[in-house]
């Protein structure tokens, strides 16, 4: 805990009690991850190697039935595979030609371990291996969990990322982009960052993941990288074993959060300050003046975060920093305080942190605290709405473009949003 | 293993919570590692409950799994039972936790809760979500039915079995059924699972006989009422005009009562909107069915005897079922399609061609991806299927609600007209969609362009000629010209060819 603190001296993260629970956990598993990592890279498909569950979780997950032709399906075991009467390998083969026979458009095919695979001991690696070989140069084949056992969430993307970064291309040339942003962006964001890293200097930014397969960014000893998600625990370490240095930074939320993570990169970079501000002061400014009606409606207010995306925490300092929220407690499923540093750090004295979860003490705590507003998963949205409580489903700010300046004013929306509403509704 | 895009159903335990989260005053204890919570949101969300699912999970994790799951378990089943004092409890495993064999029955017994704990067992990696739901309600009914007291037994009391969470227009089909039998002077004495308590439960033999709505649920629970407490059922699906006439009848001779009046008093506007002359140009349309059995079968029925169409597919996703559903489809000269896989209906669809699709949230899908009219007839469906205002299947007004939900996804019969004979129009054309479902609503691809060419097929002037088929039928025309090609060995298909299939077909 030796990381930079941004001024003025806030209290230290060990003033803020964090609340360990283990009971009842209503969050989603890292197959869900699937629901955009799909689209974010577009030549990539996801097999789920699991059971009808995991198939049935990632169609009903966000709404996805909606969506005609996914880039995403499930290997489901039957009890031939589980009786040992069927070879597996050639199972998956045979599931996996048929696969690629339908979609000749895929490049890169993603194996997804599931809870049944990883307890059956199913060796995905291997087979992804035997795979890449048998479809390679046309498509490669890697492989991560997202099982429940293991994953939560967010950090199927975390495991997605770090399976990626050990093949990242080495270019010819020899040359590596200076510095790497890693944690799936929206395409604007990712956009909109390249410019202002353009106008500081620094031209040449990777981006993990990259848009398709073909364009993931080089990593080398040296390599700086940001990261622009919180739940990325396995992805930096796997940046590091490639010789990559982390910039300790806040995250890119709000008109605090991605100055502050902008500052990171040029600081790392020596990039002088007057350079910096004409990157980004204006769409600072802009940021700012985009929060400010949010925030009339927002100050004051009390929050609670149920454990979700991991996001909670930069989105709590968001909440509280920048509309003058007061969070009253801010559930996490996991809590890597080293990349949370200058977040958590920044959070209201008195504000409760939670790791891990007993969804049923924690209902009682959000039921005694009367907050005005709820951020919650679906499974409970709906039912503390009809109790009274006025609720955010968190997975729309898994699912909504909210990192970066102009994107400020649409964070702050979702909070704001769901207040406005019960003002209005006169039923 | 088995290649999923999408899953017409979940796996068994999602039946198990369909039962308990219909039920009051029953807790599910679910053995299930982290993760299997996206199954409330199934309720809360795409049902739009107002409560959670009265579900509690173990929700293992890895680290769990070297020390002791069982124990979890027992903890969280007694917490449960401290938290919620349900009447009754039922516990199981979902598919992880079916693979490390913690015997969530035996736990729970060892725990010697004051109530009734009914242990499922659900093999995951063998069955699905309906089978689930009716091992779920048999199990519960077995457990908790109290033995019946022969006296009091009114002729004119049945029960009606099967209506659940999460069920495809349960919650109105369940009110239209209740209003037809009370008028006809029955009463009702239990209602399940839907909103029954265990004490409901135990209640069930003491009525004369059984109305099984959903049999995908009910129907083995209903067998075993009838060998157990003399109680005979309904075995009448109450979804179309005829069917509820029929319904009427068995249900009126069940409890001996003279079925006349009742059926005097049903009114549906369907018969006469069916013979009402606009309707002329639903005549033969051909039609591709697919969903549970119960809900394909009574489609099936409609479509050919209710509103003229031709069925030209019929399959299910339930295998318990497939016996009457290919004795249906053989009756209309069909194999039926008995699948669980999406890519075969999806490859089925595409080869026949049809006007009209009924089907799931499936098939809607590749009644979108293909360019074809769909309605929704069967789970499993999405949030717009779970509707605010009334739209049951079942009953008189059900047959209502069939007759306008499969008419308006399609072109109506003088623009299907007008298009034919001006199909350059600017304004109303193959890409528009019909008029009535609102501007801007974009046909997304015509049957015909998405079909490939065929090898050596069609002579360009042909093909253009073709173009002017309207959109709705290019397809078929397209379809019958090849293979009226293909039978007489004619390598280039001409505009001559094409007329003279189309002549060959209209006979």
């Amino acid at each position: 805990m030796n990381l930079p603190f941004r001024a003025p001296s806030p209290p230290s993260c060990n003033d803020i009690p964090v609340l360990r629970e283990r009971g009842q956990r209503e969050v989603f598993c890292g197959l869900t991850g699937i629901v955009w990592l799909h689209r974010k890279i577009q030549d990539a498909f996801f097999l789920v190697v699991g059971s009808r569950t995991c198939a049935h979780l990632i169609q009903s997950a966000a709404g996805v039935m909606i969506f005609a032709e996914p880039r995403f399906a499930t290997a489901i075991i039957d009890e031939r595979d589980l009786a040992g009467l069927s070879e597996i390998d050639a199972e998956l083969d045979r599931v996996v030609n048929r696969l690629l026979e339908r979609r000749p458009d895929i490049k890169m095919l993603f194996l997804v371990g599931s809870c049944p695979s990883e307890v059956i001991k199913l060796d995905l690696k291997r087979a992804a291996a035997r795979l890449s070989q048998l479809h390679s140069p046309k498509v490669r084949v890697l492989n991560y969990s997202g099982s429940g056992i293991e994953t939560t969430f967010t950090q199927g993307e975390d495991a997605c990322l770090a399976a990626l970064v050990p093949f990242s291309p080495l270019p010819a040339n020899g040359y590596v982009p200076p510095l790497l942003v890693a944690g799936a962006l929206s395409d604007v964001a990712e956009d909109q960052f390249r410019r202002i890293f353009a106008d500081m200097g620094l031209p040449d930014v990777g981006f993990l993941p990259a848009r398709t397969a073909g364009a993931m960014p080089a990593v080398a000893p040296g390599s700086r990288y940001l990261l622009a998600q919180p739940f990325l625990n396995d992805t930096a370490r796997a940046l590091d074993e490639r010789g990559a240095v982390h910039i300790p930074a806040p995250f890119p939320l709000g008109a605090e959060g991605t100055t502050g993570w902008f500052k990171a990169a040029a600081d790392a970079f020596n990039i002088p300050a007057a350079k910096f501000r004409a990157a980004t002061d204006a769409a600072h400014i802009r940021a700012k003046l985009a929060l400010e009606p949010h925030r009339e409606m927002l100050a004051g207010k009390r929050i609670f975060f149920f454990p979700d995306s991991q996001l909670e925490i930069p989105l709590a300092r968001f909440v509280a920093q920048e509309l003058g929220m007061e969070p009253v407690e801010v559930g996490t499923p996991y809590l890597h305080r080293q990349h949370l540093a200058q977040e958590i750090g920044q959070l209201p004295a008195g504000t409760v942190v939670s790791e891990g979860q007993d969804v049923e003490k924690q209902l009682d705590r959000c039921r005694d605290s009367r907050p005005d507003l709820v951020v919650c998963g679906l499974g409970l949205a709906n039912p503390l709405e009809a109790e009274g409580f006025t609720t955010k489903w968190s997975i729309e700010l898994v699912f909504t473009p909210i990192h970066g300046y102009e994107q400020a004013g649409d964070l702050a929306r979702l909070f704001s949003r769901p207040m406005d509403r019960r003002t209005r509704l006169g039923v | 293993m088995q290649l999923t895009l999408w899953t017409y159903e979940g796996p068994p335990h999602i039946g198990a919570m369909r039962i308990a989260t219909a039920m009051q005053g029953l807790h599910y204890v679910l053995h299930a590692p982290q993760g299997d919570t996206y199954a409330d949101l199934l309720f809360t969300m795409i049902e739009r409950r107002s409560a959670r699912p009265p579900v509690t999970y173990t929700t293992f994790q890895a680290r769990d799994l070297g020390g002791d799951t069982a124990e979890l378990f027992k903890t969280a089943a007694a917490d449960a039972f401290a938290r919620f004092q349900p009447q009754a409890m039922i516990v199981g495993a979902s598919c992880t936790a079916e693979l490390i064999q913690d015997d969530p029955g035996g736990l729970a017994k060892a725990l010697a809760l004051p109530i009734p704990v009914i242990a499922l067992e659900l093999p995951s990696y063998q069955k699905k979500e309906n089978w689930g739901a009716s091992e779920t309600f048999y199990q519960v009914v077995r457990g908790l039915a109290q033995p019946r007291r022969e006296t009091e037994v009114n002729p004119r009391s049945c029960n009606i079995l099967g209506p659940t969470a999460l069920g495809f227009r349960h919650r109105d089909d369940l009110a239209e059924i209740v209003k037809l039998l009370e008028a006809m002077g029955l009463t009702v004495n239990v209602v399940a699972p839907l909103d029954a308590t265990p004490d409901d439960i135990r209640r069930i033999p003491e009525a004369a006989f059984n109305v099984v709505l959903y049999p995908e649920v009910a129907e083995v629970a209903g067998r075993w009422l009838e060998r157990n407490f003399r109680q005979p059922m309904t075995t009448v699906i109450p979804i179309g005009v005829s069917a509820t006439r029929e319904f009427i009848a068995q249900v009126a001779k069940l409890a001996g009562l003279d079925p006349q009046s009742a059926l005097a008093a049903g009114e549906s506007r369907l018969p006469w909107y069916s013979r009402s002359v606009d309707s002329t140009y639903l005549t033969g349309k051909r039609v591709f069915i697919f969903g549970d059995a119960t809900h394909a079968l009574a489609a099936a029925r409609i479509a050919k005897e209710e509103l003229g169409f031709e069925v030209v597919g019929l399959g299910t996703y339930s295998r318990e079922f497939a016996r009457p559903v290919r004795e249906a489809a053989a009756k209309l000269g069909l194999e039926a399609l008995i699948t669980d896989d999406y890519l075969e209906v999806e490859a089925k669809v595409a080869e026949l061609q049809p006007e009209l699709v009924l089907g799931t949230q499936m098939e809607r899908h590749i009644a979108k991806k293909l360019g074809f009219p769909c309605a929704v007839i069967s789970a499993p469906v999405h949030v717009q299927d779970f509707p605010a205002r009334y739209s049951p299947q079942m009953g008189f007004e059900g047959a209502n609600v069939i007759f306008d939900s499969w008419v308006h996804p399609l072109m109506m019969g003088l623009e299907e007209h007008l298009l034919h004979m001006f199909r350059n129009d600017f304004e109303f054309n193959d890409k528009a969609a019909a008029s009535h479902l609102g501007h801007g609503a974009s046909k997304p691809t015509t049957p015909g362009a998405n079909a490939a060419p065929a090898a050596g097929g069609w002579a360009p002037e042909a093909e253009r000629e073709l173009q002017k088929v309207p959109f709705f039928v290019r397809g078929k025309a397209r379809r019958n010209t090849e293979r009226f090609a293909a039978e007489r060995g004619i390598p280039l298909i001409t505009i001559e060819t094409l007329y003279d299939a189309k002549a060959h077909y209209s006979r």
